[in-house]
């Protein structure tokens, strides 16, 4: 196994930024240089258009892909017709609400929860809006976890759909996806599930099939890959089954008939010219994090996510609340917390005046925040190029900040 | 240079006219969706005079450094002159340049007090406690 200090060396960032010490991974990760290359590999050699030319530079690029869709269908366990490339989970989550509206009506359910991300919440209470069906929100634990119990017992009315995070981006909270989807399909198999994989991806292996979802989110650049490309996975023989949201180009077989039709999934929900080089570096980070290996980065993670639960707790004792599981088994890379008497937005503030980066507010979670009776937080988040170095940093900057505002 | 500077740490520290005000004419609550923080405002105003201001809530250095300050500047002053402030002259009176993302949290005792002045309170009575922002 490599050695895990190693890791900052693949990111280019740091020889941009040396004094940069980079605790906002949650909110997007940096970038390998093996990522980069193949994205400007794609742009300066290839660049043509896919699915459409005939020459063979347009055949080069549209195989390439094509390549690029099969390494992350293998990735999640998915077919290649399963993965349909989007603009990011939060295009992919209104892109499956859009997809099963047709078959919503007030009679019908729609189940999410006070964990999400405002990007698994809002287009499903806008979903529930434009059926009439009813919105339920099922609560969490004290821990910030998705309460299963309740989740149990609101599927047991047959519920439409059931959209749920796999890890929660304020709590760190690992939810037991595969075991939480059993038990609503044991009360109700005919729900439609859709997982968020926003912060699950790049920090643990994912299963489709073991995890047994309908619909899977996820983006680009949260796994090392750049902004603006994500993967909506859908279940083969559900997508089959749905008409397509968005129209144009690249997804028609017969534009000219009185009822055009449309080819198969994934080309049918993809119209227009897709992201290429988004998609073609998403693959390259997906061989970069294979690379590494699963048990390497959730080693390093949640060694560093030890370590500074450890080092704030002693530094700051009582005066700090941290938010989420108390086990680390059941954590990510994501700690939140809150200071006594200082405001998330003046430490994220000072820690930037000194080059450390941190999130601080709602991050997108209002109901959660809501629900745990918070007002704001100041977030963390690892990723294998943190070290232990950082968060000794880190807790310094911490202490100098309560002495400068109380 | 740090944004937080003396000024606004004594602000901070020591804020001015954080309390109710006694039989309010006008008072508005304000909120900043990017952290969640509200920010509550009342005034007596007589004679067309702001005789009396206060702010209840909790926020930041920033915005409750702002609130103080812009409250401490406008008591006594004509509605028309406090109608007639800027996201300017509340930067001046701060007294350090933000970036945009903190410009909100500079902004919204200007918003809350643009916000009071329009809201007429008859008869005068405090804020209700379910509009009051969090302490």
């Amino acid at each position: 196994m490599e050695l895990p200090d190693t890791f900052k060396k693949y990111f280019p960032f740091f020889g941009h930024n040396p004094h940069i010490i980079y605790l906002d991974s949650a909110a997007t990760t940096l970038k390998p240089s093996s990522v980069i290359k193949s994205e400007q590999e794609y742009l300066e050699r290839l660049s043509s258009n896919v699915g459409r030319g005939l020459y063979p530079l347009a055949e080069t690029t549209t195989s390439v892909f094509e390549d690029a869709r099969s390494t992350i269908a293998h990735f999640i366990g998915a077919k290649n017709e399963e993965i349909i490339f989007t603009a990011g989970t939060t295009d992919s989550i209104n892109m499956a609400a859009r997809l099963i509206e047709p078959l919503l009506s007030e009679k019908h359910t729609i189940i999410t929860t006070e964990l999400e991300h405002h990007s698994n919440f809002l287009p499903w209470k806008e979903l529930a809006r434009r059926t009439e069906a009813r919105c339920i929100i099922s609560p969490i634990t004290s821990e910030g976890m998705i309460d299963t119990e309740a989740l149990a017992h609101l599927a047991a009315a047959c519920p439409a759909i059931i959209a749920f995070t796999a890890v929660s981006n304020v709590t760190g909270a690992i939810n037991p996806v595969a075991d939480i989807i059993k038990c609503v399909r044991t009360r109700c198999p005919g729900a439609i599930i859709l997982v968020d994989a926003a912060q699950a991806i790049g920090h643990m292996p994912i299963d489709a099939k073991a995890w047994d979802a309908d619909f899977i989110a996820f983006s680009g650049h949260k796994i090392f890959a750049p902004t603006g490309i994500g993967i909506l996975y859908g279940r083969k023989a559900l997508l089959e089954s749905l008409s397509p949201c968005r129209f144009g180009g690249g997804m028609v077989l017969d534009a000219v008939a009185d009822m055009p039709e449309y080819k198969n999934a994934p080309e049918r929900f993809e119209a227009g010219t897709p992201n290429i080089g988004g998609g073609i570096a998403l693959a390259a980070a997906i061989r970069f994090v294979e690379s590494i290996g699963f048990a390497a980065i959730r080693n390093h993670e949640q060694r560093l996510t030890a370590y500074a639960l450890h080092e704030l707790k002693s530094a700051l004792g009582a005066a700090i609340r941290i938010i989420g599981p108390d086990s680390i088994d059941q954590r990510g890379n994501i700690i939140s917390f809150e200071i006594d008497g200082i405001h998330p937005h003046d430490i994220a503030h000072l820690l930037g005046e000194n080059g450390i980066c941190v999130r601080a507010g709602e991050h997108c979670a209002a109901p959660l925040h809501r629900a745990l009776g918070l007002t704001a937080t100041t977030r963390l988040s690892f990723s294998i190029y943190n070290t232990e170095e950082d968060i000794d940093q880190l807790v310094r900057r911490l202490k100098e900040i309560r002495k400068i505002l109380t | 240079m740090s944004i937080y500077q003396d000024l606004i740490l004594d602000h901070y520290r020591n804020p001015r006219n954080q309390k109710p005000v006694i039989a309010p004419t006008h008072q508005a609550v304000a909120h900043n969706p990017t952290c969640g923080d509200k920010l509550g405002m009342e005034l007596r105003i007589e004679d067309n005079i702001i005789r009396e201001i206060g702010f209840i809530g909790s926020g930041c250095a920033i915005s409750q450094a702002s609130a103080s300050l812009l409250t401490e500047h406008t008591k006594g002053m004509l509605v028309e002159e406090a109608l007639a402030l800027d996201p300017e002259k509340t930067l001046q009176l701060l007294g350090v340049t933000l970036s945009p993302a903190r410009l909100k949290c500079a902004l919204l005792s200007l918003e809350t007090l643009k916000k009071a002045l329009h809201q007429h309170k008859n008869p005068p009575e405090n804020l209700s406690t379910s509009q009051l922002p969090k302490k």
